[in-house]
């Protein structure tokens, strides 16, 4: 299982979601599909068209910056970061 | 007794005031998680907020509240173009309006969303595909600053059919048929630059139709025009104001000949010529012009006004409200001869609409 930090502005979006949680799944847009299957547009908030990640979001898998495809350890850990980003 | 609910959607988020009096406002917010809200408007059916959002981290949704904003659900489900479509790609959502029982949502690039289900879900009812001036409109680079796309909804009152849309820097357009096809309405319009087309070019900032939707008035980039045919042509009216220029615009809801403007500096600064806030305002469709400014800031108030930062209310003596672009609310309940700042200090105001809740 994969251990999944997210940045605070997402809880909020989503009643129920915490800010660390374990998922199990391949690859970076995996664990994404897994938290849009128990939270609905879920995926939306990290995901444009393409895919891809939305510009001033960053992830990091075990420390290296990650992309959708980036594949996943059985103890990975991902951390999702919310660029610095507006005024 | 009903009271006066005023929606500030702001560049941190939602407020939501509410005052039994027009006078004393209680505030709420910032609501929808402080993200930037180019629109929000209380739809007088189903009693639901909607504020049209775009946050620079987690994109565009548009918010709902069916509790006059206790409580607030996002949705983007259904918001965006179909991958491959042309270099179409959704920055941000500019507008929404829910009106006949749909919600209609504006966009950049530009495209029009609409749903039938609450904004729950939405589905893409045009991207003006074969218009002239499409290619141009959706490039970045020749958009004017704010990128807002498809800025406008106008949803005719009884026709579910017919609308207006603005794309933003480009043309109104009027549709007949749900939006299967568009005419540009801008024959007479002035335009002080080349253009590519005859038809297209032409920067419309704001259009508030009077109550029969035949009277309309236009804040131009170049001038204030009136249009007597539903805005099939135009005549320029801007004779008496200070400048030609500005956004916000209302119309009074009981005499379509009433109307209002807040006149900006053309240049850079876009903001209240000589520092001093003023509403203007004609009672004869633009033959004459008055200034008023009694309450408002008359020294070094250089504050500027978006294209949806004012409304009007529908009482038999109108109420007024506009916010500015650095965040202070105004009002007025007696048709602008007077006014007072309410609510507080807010971040940049880009929208503001009242509605009445019983």
């Amino acid at each position: 299982m994969a251990e999944l930090h997210l940045p605070a502005t997402l809880p909020p979006l989503f009643p129920g979601l915490p800010r660390e949680l374990d998922v199990d799944a391949k690859t970076v847009s995996e664990a994404i599909d897994r938290l849009d299957e128990r939270w609905p547009g879920f995926r939306d908030r990290l995901v444009e068209a393409g895919p891809a990640l939305r510009p001033h979001i960053n992830v990091y898998v075990d420390r290296s910056r990650g992309e959708l495809d980036t594949e996943l350890a059985a103890d990975s850990r991902v951390d999702v970061i919310a660029a610095i980003s507006g005024g | 007794m009903s009271k006066s609910v005023l929606l500030v959607g702001t560049r941190k988020g939602c407020f939501v005031l509410e005052s039994e009096d027009r006078r004393d406002w209680a505030v709420r917010g910032p609501h929808c998680e402080n993200w930037p809200v180019y629109h929000a408007v209380l739809d007088d059916d189903s009693g639901t907020i909607f504020a049209a959002a775009a946050s620079e981290w987690h994109g565009s949704a548009i918010w709902r509240s069916a509790d006059l904003g206790e409580t607030w659900e996002h949705s983007s489900e259904g918001l965006g173009y179909p991958d491959g479509d042309g270099d179409l790609k959704l920055s941000k959502v500019s507008n929404v309006r829910p009106a006949h029982g749909r919600l209609l949502v504006g966009a950049e690039s530009a495209g029009l969303f609409e749903s039938t289900d609450g904004g729950k879900t939405f589905s893409l009812m045009t991207t003006l595909e074969g218009e002239e001036g499409r290619e141009a409109w959706n490039d970045p680079a020749q958009q004017p600053p704010g990128h807002l796309g498809l800025s406008a909804i106008i949803p005719h009152p009884s026709d579910a059919e017919r609308f207006w849309i603005i794309v933003q820097g480009f043309s109104l357009f009027e549709t007949t048929d749900g939006g299967k096809t568009w005419a540009p309405r801008n024959k007479g319009l002035r335009r002080d630059w080349p253009a590519d087309y005859e038809d297209i070019g032409f920067c419309v900032h704001k259009v508030a139709p009077a109550s029969d939707f035949e009277r309309m008035y236009q804040q131009n980039h170049v001038g204030m025009h009136r249009s007597d045919d539903g805005g099939k042509s135009w005549t320029e009216i801007t004779e008496g104001l200070p400048t030609e220029f500005g956004f916000a615009a209302a119309t009074h809801p009981h005499d379509r000949d009433t109307f209002y403007v807040i006149p900006l500096d053309p240049g850079h600064g876009r903001t209240m010529p000589d520092g001093k806030v003023a509403v203007w305002r004609t009672r004869d469709a633009g033959s004459s012009w008055q200034q008023l400014d009694r309450g408002l800031p008359q020294e070094n108030a250089y504050v500027g006004v978006l294209r949806e930062g004012m409304a009007i209310d529908d009482h038999d003596t109108p109420g007024l409200y506009f916010g500015t672009s650095t965040g202070q609310l105004f009002a007025s309940t007696d048709e602008g001869e007077s006014w007072s700042q309410i609510g507080g200090l807010f971040p940049g105001i880009t929208s503001v609409t009242y509605a009445s809740v019983d």
